[in-house]
């Protein structure tokens, strides 16, 4: 019974502890102060300030940030999509090493992909900004949509593909009608995840973006103005609170659905194992 | 007549697709090639390169040579070493009791949820917890940064680990004499080994590499190994910089490998 209490109360205060500093800028996003303190007590003044006073540099920045990462998860999901149905009809020789280099992207550090991105695009001069950013976040973006792919078609029965044909289906209805339909899920969840992992992205957008070329996205905004004195303005926490409910919401969302399908597989599998 | 023989060429073609449908990784193999390898050619050939472009060994001489690169790369393997020890003690414990409970994973998902919002706006809520309950900023706070920012690194594989471990060992300890403790040290723990190696791998790389994140949690007093690659390109010292992002790049490659090799060994989850 303690033992119990005791376990419920660790995993209660590793939670809170997780939420408290986001729970407090959502709080002090309404202390009309940047610092975590209630001078002027409570107030909507930040909220005030990010809609009428806040910089045009913060709009066009957030403009960016979704433009980039729209125009890169899109690229990011057809590529590795399409792809990811190639790489399982590979031979297993040539599929582990194209498997490994897709893993490249993932296990290796920001840093060291930023750095190489950038003296790669520095090598051959391409100057354009939003070209080096789409480039380098599709890079970093389709691995994440192949890994969700290819369990999805590990799992299909290639006997159905095979039946489409044997009914008379070209192979590319049979690939339309049968296969796309049966990875969608994994399209779907691949896309949202590069999204995410697109908009989220800091450390490779900030080294890529070439330092004179002006272009920010939110995050290389905010880090701008962490760094110049003066550059933490209160419309900030309204920003982050913004992004704090969005992010939570829509990450909520997302899994609570995968879970509750994931719960109906589950009890169907136990009737049938019964 | 040659239109017909050219077109049923094509359609041999298309019909014999099934076998072919390899080609459509090419493309992607293709953007591998161009944006993920050749960059990293591209990293090696400068970590030989002096300024006029010629071949040169002096980039890795004046990195070993040079005190306080190595300084930043000590303190930030000890940083890396403090960090991944405190997330494993914190994290394991979370993992061992959510793996008993029922709504274990739920559980796991909202812990690792505040991951999903950017770093940047997470380390900023903590400098500025820090600062308004007037710790002083320094090597402690980074550390604390580092743990809360990579914790859920360390979490997730464990509680997958742990969860996956089939109860029927450590009831087979138990028949076999073993009290709790023994049980948990003989039977769960070695068990729990791969999930240990990833969790160590995911948060250690991280940290080390870290960007931004100790410069603001220390005022710019401490600085990872990450800040310090992004300080060479900045200064435009490709040179040292490429041979930095090798040696990161190495502890990234090493880490993996015993991961990989300890994760190898498990076989195949639920397939019955």
């Amino acid at each position: 019974m303690v033992k119990k209490i005791a376990e419920r109360g660790y995993i209660f205060l590793i939670l809170a502890l997780m939420y408290l500093p986001i729970i407090m800028v959502i709080v002090f996003s309404f202390s009309g102060s940047s610092r975590f303190t209630f001078t002027d007590g409570f107030t909507f003044d930040s909220y005030v300030q990010l809609f009428t006073a806040a910089p045009q540099k913060l709009w066009d920045s957030l403009v960016n940030t979704v433009i980039i990462a729209v125009v890169s998860s899109v690229a990011a999901t057809a590529i590795g999509s399409v792809a990811a149905v190639g790489i399982y009809n590979m031979k297993p020789r040539s599929r582990r090493i194209v498997e490994n280099v897709n893993q490249l992207p993932i296990i290796n550090s920001e840093i060291v992909m930023a750095v190489s991105l950038m003296l790669f695009f520095a090598t051959l001069r391409i100057e354009n900004a939003y070209v080096r950013l789409i480039l380098g976040h599709i890079t970093f973006c389709t691995p994440y949509v192949v890994l969700s792919v290819m369990p999805r078609l590990m799992q299909m029965d290639p006997n159905i593909y095979e039946a489409a044909l044997d009914l008379g289906a070209s192979p590319v209805k049979a690939m339309i009608k049968v296969v796309v339909p049966y990875i969608l899920p994994g399209v779907l969840s691949g896309f949202a995840m590069a999204f995410t992992i697109s908009l989220d992205d800091f450390i490779i957008t900030q080294l890529t973006k070439g330092a004179s070329s002006g272009v920010d996205t939110l995050s290389t905004y905010l880090y701008s103005s962490l760094r110049t004195a003066g550059g933490m303005r209160p419309y900030w926490l309204p920003v982050f609170s913004i992004i704090i409910v969005a992010v939570v919401g829509i990450v909520l969302l997302i899994n609570v659905r995968s879970y509750k399908k994931e719960g109906r597989k589950k009890e169907k599998n136990n009737e049938k194992s019964r | 007549m040659k239109a017909k023989e050219f077109f049923g060429k094509g359609i041999s073609k298309i019909k014999n697709f099934r076998l072919t449908r390899r080609v459509f990784a090419y493309p992607y193999v293709l953007f591998m090639l161009a944006f993920v390898v050749a960059p990293l050619i591209i990293l090696l050939v400068n970590a030989f390169l002096d300024t006029e472009g010629g071949f040169t060994f002096d980039n890795f001489k004046s990195f070993f040579t040079d005190d306080v690169s190595l300084r930043v790369l000590g303190m930030s393997l000890a940083v890396g070493v403090i960090t991944t020890v405190l997330c494993l003690v914190i994290g394991y414990p979370v993992a061992y009791i959510l793996s008993k409970w029922s709504s274990g994973s739920i559980i796991v998902l909202l812990i690792i949820l505040p991951m999903w919002v950017n770093f940047l706006i997470r380390t900023y809520a903590l400098k500025s917890i820090f600062d308004s309950l007037d710790v002083t900023l320094g090597i402690g706070t980074v550390i604390v940064g580092m743990v809360y920012n990579f914790i859920p690194y360390m979490i997730m594989p464990l509680h997958t680990t742990i969860s996956n471990i089939d109860p029927s060992y450590a009831e087979a300890a138990k028949d076999l004499g073993c009290n709790s403790v023994q049980t948990f040290l003989r039977s769960t723990l070695p068990l729990s080994i791969p999930g240990i190696l990833s969790g160590v791998t995911m948060v250690f790389i991280p940290t080390i590499s870290a960007f931004a994140i100790s410069g603001m949690l220390s005022n710019n007093t401490v600085l990872m190994f990450g800040d310090s690659i992004n300080l060479r390109f900045t200064h435009q010292l490709y040179g040292t910089g490429s041979v930095m992002s090798l040696i990161m790049l190495a502890f990234v490659l090493i880490l993996n490998f015993f991961m990989n090799r300890a994760n190898k060994g498990e076989a195949p989850r639920n397939v019955w």
